[in-house]
């Protein structure tokens, strides 16, 4: 077993963990502690893909900036902990039964039909860098990246208008 | 070296999670999260693939995701501050009248 | 020359255009007219009736040169095995003939009509028919040129029915009243009776069409009578059974015993068809068609002499009935069909240039005598008018003050017009002595040369039948004379009559010239009319002037008119006086008053068993057997049976709508079972989304 391996190994273990501990956590504050956590190993996971740039922006956007606002949002509100539901009694139990279903099924197709027997590298060279990702926004992606633009600048003012105090 | 199909199978597997949480958690910001994270198995999975075929256009797209992403969780916790002003609660199962 | 050669055979190529002229009027009337004025309508047919006169006088000048006359052909009609049938016109000294006869009295008519319809339609109260007048004139000029201009008998059988149309139209142009004006069907059913008389002699022209196409294979002129004189030696009887349908066909279209009743009938039209249709043009139709044919008659002797027979009978017969008429048209109408009775009896006698001159002398003076009477009656019309004008004058008005019915046609409400109309009473006068055949007038020619032929070719009967029919002729004829235009006025209408205007009067004028000069056409001696016609007859020969008869007639007609002087003129009638004539003859006059009783003897033995068969098939086969019986009970009650009992209670009630009360029923269990899952829980559709997902990733891997 390679140092590389063991490395996925260890690391996908805490993503799993930090994931179903986030789906188990009655705490909605531990709950976003976990997926920051989660956040992080992914991190390193596109690090280990030869994606340094898209990496930084996980750490930076999702758990800083993102993961930030949900436990603004959190305490502010107040919600940390709701009551026991009497409504949909069956849905938990279902919903585990799906899941399972749905996890036999991807497993099945990856290791048993489709046999991706491709193995990856956990190197970093120049070609994914931030210049690259730079070059291919600015010309080929330029109009969605402008777009994207846009896109937020209405969610910036839909959030202001949606917040505001009505008069 | 890593097999892909681990990746992917990894990226199944937090997509899982996260589908479950949507479904069990009755806490709307919890089943944000939960779409956070089948957001996030699925920007692995273009990561790994992008990768392999050594083709950057996988990274693009998960910059433009992240970037989606953001401006949902900006809107979506707006959302959730304006129902809870009238409201005055959170929890979805005591939503389910169509008008407001 | 090489230019006057070549020139002749130009206008023979113009032939078409006695047809395209008055179509194009009748197209620009029909199609422009609603937006032009009444006097730009009249003119407009005016000039093309004018137009098909000159290219007839071209044709008849090219004809004088190449008096072989030709064949123009304007296009392929009916090619089927041998038959072959053209639209070709046939130019020929007797086809262009009747073309200068029917264009240029016709054009003369249209310029009459331009002043008469504008009064009549006034008098009449519809403006509006002004342009449909026209429009029906211009198509009768169309349809009587392509009967005299066809080459074959089909092509003429189409202008023979066109003709018949116009007439039917133009008898019935008041459709809604009564000649006196009232609402009634009484014109419309005129109209009718003119329609189905002619489809009787029709089935004869047809009948004769068929058996000729049977034995000669063709209907073209040429190849038929180059083939008759063959056959005629092979089968005499077919030839004569061809000519006698012909026959019949003659006496439906020119108005010979037994069809001529429904000529009288036809003056419920205007006077200007009266004139054109029923006097000059139309019902001579069957003398040219005698006259085309004359190589098929003149090897049938025996067909001939019935020809001739019965052309003098109805030539007598009719001029005993105009004796006893008091409709000044009426008087004319019986007239005409003696006169058309001495031209087929000519034509039967194998004395066609006789017939044709006394055709288009007639044209003349009979056109000039309608005419006339067309200006008496308007001027009556006026004075009617003027005269309820006046009384009404500074009363209140009140429509049905001069509800009194008055007939302007009526010679008892005539009298003394000589002073009032003395245009109209000069030309009247021409006419009636060209009629009378007194010397020089047109009349006297024409109708001496039919007597003679009549005495010389040993047609005794035929001879003195014509000769007593003359004298009649020139009685009736006095007699309207007087009584029109002597004496006193017996209405007031008459005493305050107004002439015409010129452009009624005018046309008149020409036509009186005519009368007056028409015998030149074929002066004893000079035989111009018929040195003519021989390049197309070529059996004819010169008649003969022959002095007794001529002085017989003569003698004849004027003892006549000092007859109808004797009676009428010596002591003028006075209003609501007996007709002299009746208190002499008593019944014999009643009889000839009421036409011989001949519609009344039709009616009984003819038209009551048709109408008692119509409705011995309408009620008992049509309304009790097929209606009652088949329809309601068989039918209707099967259809019963079928569709309530089959169809709906088995199939539709048991079937159809279980069917779909099921499908329903089933919906609505299925929506009931599925609502709680709309149950407003996001949580619970996330769930759905997902077992979706589920489920069609397994069904795909499932599949392969």
């Amino acid at each position: 077993m390679s140092l590389e391996l063991l490395l996925f190994l260890i690391l996908a273990l805490i993503a799993i963990a930090s994931a179903l501990g986030m789906l188990l956590s009655r705490h909605a504050v531990y709950a976003a502690l976990f997926l920051v956590l989660n956040f992080a190993t992914v991190a390193v996971f596109y690090l280990l893909l030869n994606a340094p740039f898209i990496a930084m922006a996980q750490i930076t956007v999702y758990a800083g900036a993102i993961m930030v606002l949900f436990l603004f949002v959190i305490m502010l509100l107040g919600t940390e902990v709701l009551p026991p539901s009497p409504v949909l009694p069956w849905q938990r139990p279902l919903a585990f039964l799906l899941a399972l279903g749905l996890l036999a099924e991807s497993v099945y197709l990856l290791f048993f039909r489709q046999r991706l027997t491709l193995s990856l590298p956990a190197t970093i060279d120049p070609f994914s860098g931030p210049k690259a990702i730079g070059q291919a926004l600015f010309t080929g992606y330029l109009l969605p990246f402008e777009i994207t633009s846009i896109l937020l600048l209405v969610a910036m003012v839909g959030a202001i208008l949606l917040t505001r105090k009505e008069r | 070296m890593i097999p892909l199909a681990w990746y992917i199978a990894l990226s199944a597997v937090l997509f899982t999670i996260g589908a479950l949480g949507v479904l069990v958690r009755r806490n709307p910001l919890v089943i944000f999260m939960s779409i956070e994270l089948m957001l996030n198995s699925a920007n692995l999975a273009f990561i790994a693939f992008s990768h392999a075929f050594g083709a950057l256009s996988g990274q693009v797209f998960v910059f433009f995701v992240m970037a989606v992403a953001a401006a949902e969780v900006a809107v979506g916790l707006a959302l959730i501050v304006a129902i809870f002003r009238t409201k005055h609660t959170i929890n979805v199962d005591e939503m389910n009248s169509l008008k407001g | 020359m090489h230019f006057s050669e070549a020139m002749p055979a130009g206008f023979f190529s113009l032939a078409p255009w006695i047809v395209f002229f008055p179509l194009l009027g009748l197209l620009v009337n029909l199609i422009f007219g609603k937006r032009l004025p009444e006097r730009a309508i009249g003119w407009i047919a005016s000039l093309a009736s004018g137009a098909a006169f000159v290219v007839s006088i071209l044709l008849a000048l090219s004809l004088r040169e190449h008096a072989e006359g030709t064949r123009v052909l304007l296009a392929e009609w009916i090619h089927i095995g041998n038959l072959r049938l053209d639209w070709a016109f046939r130019v020929d000294t007797l086809s262009v003939t009747m073309m200068l006869v029917v264009s240029g009295v016709g054009t003369l008519i249209h310029i009459y009509a331009i002043g008469y319809m504008h009064e009549d339609v006034r008098f009449k109260g519809d403006p509006g028919r002004y342009r449909r007048f026209f429009v029906f004139f211009n198509l009768f000029i169309v349809a009587m040129m392509i009967l005299v201009g066809g080459d074959s008998y089909l092509m003429l059988f189409v202008g023979w029915e066109g003709v018949g149309l116009c007439s039917f139209l133009l008898i019935g142009f008041w459709y809604d009243m009564d000649t006196l004006g009232r609402p009634s069907w009484a014109n419309s059913n005129a109209a009718k009776k003119a329609f189905v008389t002619n489809r009787i002699g029709d089935f004869g022209f047809l009948m004769a069409a068929f058996l000729m196409f049977w034995s000669f294979g063709s209907l073209n002129f040429d190849e038929v009578f180059a083939q008759a004189p063959l056959l005629a030696q092979a089968m005499p009887g077919l030839v004569i059974a061809i000519t006698l349908f012909m026959l019949l066909g003659v006496s439906g279209k020119s108005a010979q015993i037994p069809l001529y009743i429904w000529l009288p009938d036809a003056m419920a039209g205007p006077t200007p068809v009266s004139a054109l249709i029923h006097a000059a043009t139309m019902v001579t139709a069957g003398v040219y068609l005698i006259a085309r044919s004359a190589p098929l008659y003149v090897t049938v002797p025996a067909a001939q002499y019935i020809v001739a027979l019965l052309g003098a009978t109805t030539a007598l017969f009719a001029a005993t009935i105009a004796v006893g008429q008091y409709d000044i048209k009426k008087v004319l109408a019986y007239s005409t069909i003696s006169q058309l009775g001495f031209m087929v009896a000519a034509v039967g006698m194998g004395a066609f240039v006789a017939g044709m001159f006394h055709l288009v002398t007639h044209a003349f003076f009979k056109a000039l005598l309608f005419l006339s009477a067309g200006s008496v009656i308007l001027g009556l019309e006026r004075g009617h008018h003027h005269l309820a004008h006046a009384t009404h004058h500074g009363k209140e008005h009140d429509p049905h003050a001069h509800a009194e019915v008055f007939d302007p046609g009526d010679m008892r409400n005539m009298g003394g017009l000589r002073k009032r109309m003395p245009v109209t009473f000069w030309l009247y006068l021409i006419g009636t002595l060209a009629l009378a055949g007194i010397f020089p007038f047109a009349g006297f020619w024409s109708k001496d040369e039919i007597l003679a032929d009549a005495f010389r070719e040993g047609y005794q009967a035929v001879y003195w039948l014509l000769t007593i029919a003359a004298f009649f002729t020139a009685f009736y004829m006095g007699r309207q004379i007087w009584l029109v235009f002597f004496g006193e006025a017996r209405h007031e209408a008459a005493a305050h009559a107004q002439e015409s205007p010129w452009i009624m009067t005018a046309p008149l004028m020409v036509l009186a010239a005519l009368s007056v000069l028409g015998g030149a056409l074929n002066l004893p001696g000079l035989h111009s009319l018929t040195s003519w016609l021989e390049h197309t007859l070529e059996m004819v020969h010169p008649g003969e002037f022959i002095f007794p008869v001529a002085a017989l007639s003569t003698v004849l007609a004027l003892l006549a008119l000092g007859l109808s002087w004797w009676v009428y003129g010596r002591r003028p009638l006075v209003a609501g006086q007996v007709d002299p004539l009746k208190q002499a003859l008593g019944p014999l006059f009643i009889a000839l008053e009421n036409k011989w009783y001949v519609d009344e003897g039709y009616w009984a033995v003819f038209v009551n068993r048709y109408i008692a068969l119509a409705r011995w098939l309408a009620e008992k086969v049509e309304w009790a057997f097929w209606h009652e019986w088949f329809h309601d009970t068989v039918l209707v009650r099967g259809f019963n049976f079928l569709s309530q009992k089959v169809l709906h209670l088995r199939l539709d009630r048991q079937v159809v709508d279980a069917f779909f009360d099921g499908l329903a029923t089933l919906t609505g269990r299925i929506a009931r079972r599925l609502s709680p899952l709309q149950n407003g829980f996001v949580r619970s559709y996330a769930l759905m989304v997902l077992s979706g997902v589920v489920l069609i990733l397994g069904y795909l891997l499932l599949k392969g």
